[in-house]
């Protein structure tokens, strides 16, 4: 069972990662993996998912508005079948993520995968927002009392 | 007998053709391109999102090009999109207290844990036109500082420590969150349908309804305790996968008003809060839906409800644009029979009241 979440946990991961990234991105870093046989179990479909807040930041949800996602899903030759799901229309990078999902469960695989395609782009993904954090951070308003006349 | 009156076809054909040269424009002048609108025109993007109910910037950047930045028909063509596509589900709930934020301000605590931060503000600017901009303008690059990796708690939950706020009202166990795209409005309607139809409300709308507030229509004393907009996760419980998986990351933006105390007999006093909530940077819009929501909170705190902003019915009739476009704009299509018919019947009264009018004068020469 720990076992179970634990891959559940790598794969959640993984997919957040990709999920940033671009198409692209992606599919250069695949090529230069050996990749073993697939096919696609569910073709890229398009559609909505209802965006929920919650009154107040922390009480009952409400529905705010949709945003559109793709989701696809592929089959490894070996069985292992991985899921992507992504916010936007475009379904290679929904079936890229699915087939890396489908890998990061191979153990012949997975951990080609996670150094070969994950880590580099999570690393990218961290030095953008390094940056935007940086950004933003040098509009932080550094408060000073301004002591007039004498004592 | 009924006359069908049959030409219109050419007519409308040619000027839709017509529309889509006027569109184009001066052809000697370059096309816009949807990353430039979504890149250079963001926030028209924003709000083509919010109120068309869509987070998809390269959709609303495609119908605000297709309106011709006629950004009500926009939302109306992004409305119309989603109708085509099916649902997959909800996302879970989204926390906004684990946004990474690219704005944070808020006017009643100078020190808050987190700090005030500004971003890309036009608060502060002179509002003068800046003729650098007209062409070729390249912005210096922006400042950076050593970022802090301390949490920024909404200042909500702050006040909420020392209960000094009301806190946020939690679902009841098995509740199912009201859709107004799916279900018909009745009223009264719960916070969360009311929610849902403000964040899809027009901006103008809601822009002003929130101001009549503050001009003392339905007084409620607000202070912004925050205003944050930045990034948040979104996570979708995927059946075929078995959990929530991640779909990555929009932009919100969140206000908290804090509002004039309650108190009972029974419950000390507390400040109350009104909510707004939106897609992408769009202050204005949440500042206003903050003041409405708290507005249309009237009844379930006792308050005495007379303005407009507190009618939880004329509210959110009146607050889609789509809708109030429908109604008001259908007035130039072809009433042609109605109008007839109004015609007959008017030239009918006029007919007798001249009849009457010459029948009297004929008595008085008579007398």
């Amino acid at each position: 069972m720990t076992q179970h979440n634990n891959q559940q946990a790598q794969r959640k991961a993984a997919m957040a990662v990709l999920a940033h990234a671009e198409a692209g991105e992606i599919a250069a870093r695949l090529r230069n993996l050996s990749l073993p046989d697939h096919q696609d179990l569910r073709t890229p479909e398009n559609g909505l998912v209802m965006l929920r807040g919650r009154v107040g930041g922390d009480g009952a949800p409400f529905n705010l508005g949709e945003a559109t996602v793709s989701r696809a899903a592929v089959r490894l030759a070996s069985g292992e079948v991985g899921f992507g799901y992504t916010l936007g229309r475009d379904g290679d990078k929904a079936r890229l993520i699915a087939l890396c999902d489908a890998l990061m469960q191979s153990r012949d695989h997975g951990g080609a995968v996670e150094r070969g395609v994950i880590a580099p782009l999570r690393e990218q993904l961290m030095i953008r927002r390094q940056q935007a954090a940086a950004e933003t951070a040098a509009t932080k308003v550094d408060f000073y009392t301004m002591v007039r006349g004498e004592g | 007998m009924y006359v069908a009156v049959k030409g219109g076809e050419r007519a409308i054909e040619n000027a839709h053709r017509l529309l889509a040269h006027k569109r184009r424009g001066d052809q000697s002048v370059a096309e816009i391109s949807l990353d430039q609108i979504s890149e250079q025109l963001g926030l028209a993007v924003d709000r083509v999102m919010s109120e068309g109910s869509l987070y998809d910037r390269e959709l609303a950047a495609l119908a605000i090009k297709q309106a011709r930045g006629d950004l009500i028909e926009a939302i109306f063509l992004v409305r119309a999109f989603r109708a085509t596509l099916p649902r997959f589900g909800a996302s879970e709930p989204v926390d906004t207290g684990a946004m990474r934020v690219q704005r944070r301000v808020s006017s009643t605590f100078k020190d808050i844990p987190g700090g005030q931060i500004l971003g890309p503000t036009f608060d502060y600017t002179h509002r003068l036109l800046d003729p650098s901009l007209a062409e070729g303008f390249v912005p210096d690059a922006p400042a950076t500082a050593e970022a802090s990796t301390a949490p920024t708690p909404r200042v909500t939950d702050i006040l909420g420590r020392d209960g000094l706020i009301e806190s946020s009202p939690q679902a009841e166990d098995g509740a199912s969150v009201g859709d107004l795209t799916r279900e018909p409005l009745n009223f009264p309607a719960d916070r969360d349908l009311r929610l849902q139809n403000l964040a899809r409300g027009d901006e103008g709308f809601l822009l002003a309804m929130g101001y009549s507030t503050q001009r003392g229509y339905g007084r409620n004393h607000p202070f912004a305790g925050e205003i944050r907009f930045g990034e948040v996760e979104v996570e979708f419980f995927a059946e075929d996968a078995g959990f929530a998986v991640p779909l990555g990351s929009i932009e919100l933006t969140e206000c908290q008003m804090v509002n004039q105390f309650k108190g009972s007999a029974t419950e000390a006093p507390c400040f109350t809060r009104g909510y707004g909530l939106a897609f992408g940077q769009s202050e204005r819009k949440t500042m206003s839906m903050a003041l409405v929501d708290r507005a249309l909170r009237a009844r379930e705190l006792g308050e005495e409800a007379l303005a407009p902003a507190q009618d939880e019915e004329f509210v959110m009739s009146h607050s889609d644009n789509v809708q109030a476009t429908g109604f008001v704009e259908h007035l130039k299509l072809p009433h042609y029979v109605d109008f007839q018919s109004e015609l007959g019947l008017l030239r009918k009264l006029r007919q007798e009241f001249a009849d009457a009018n010459a029948s009297d004068a004929m008595k008085e020469a008579a007398e």
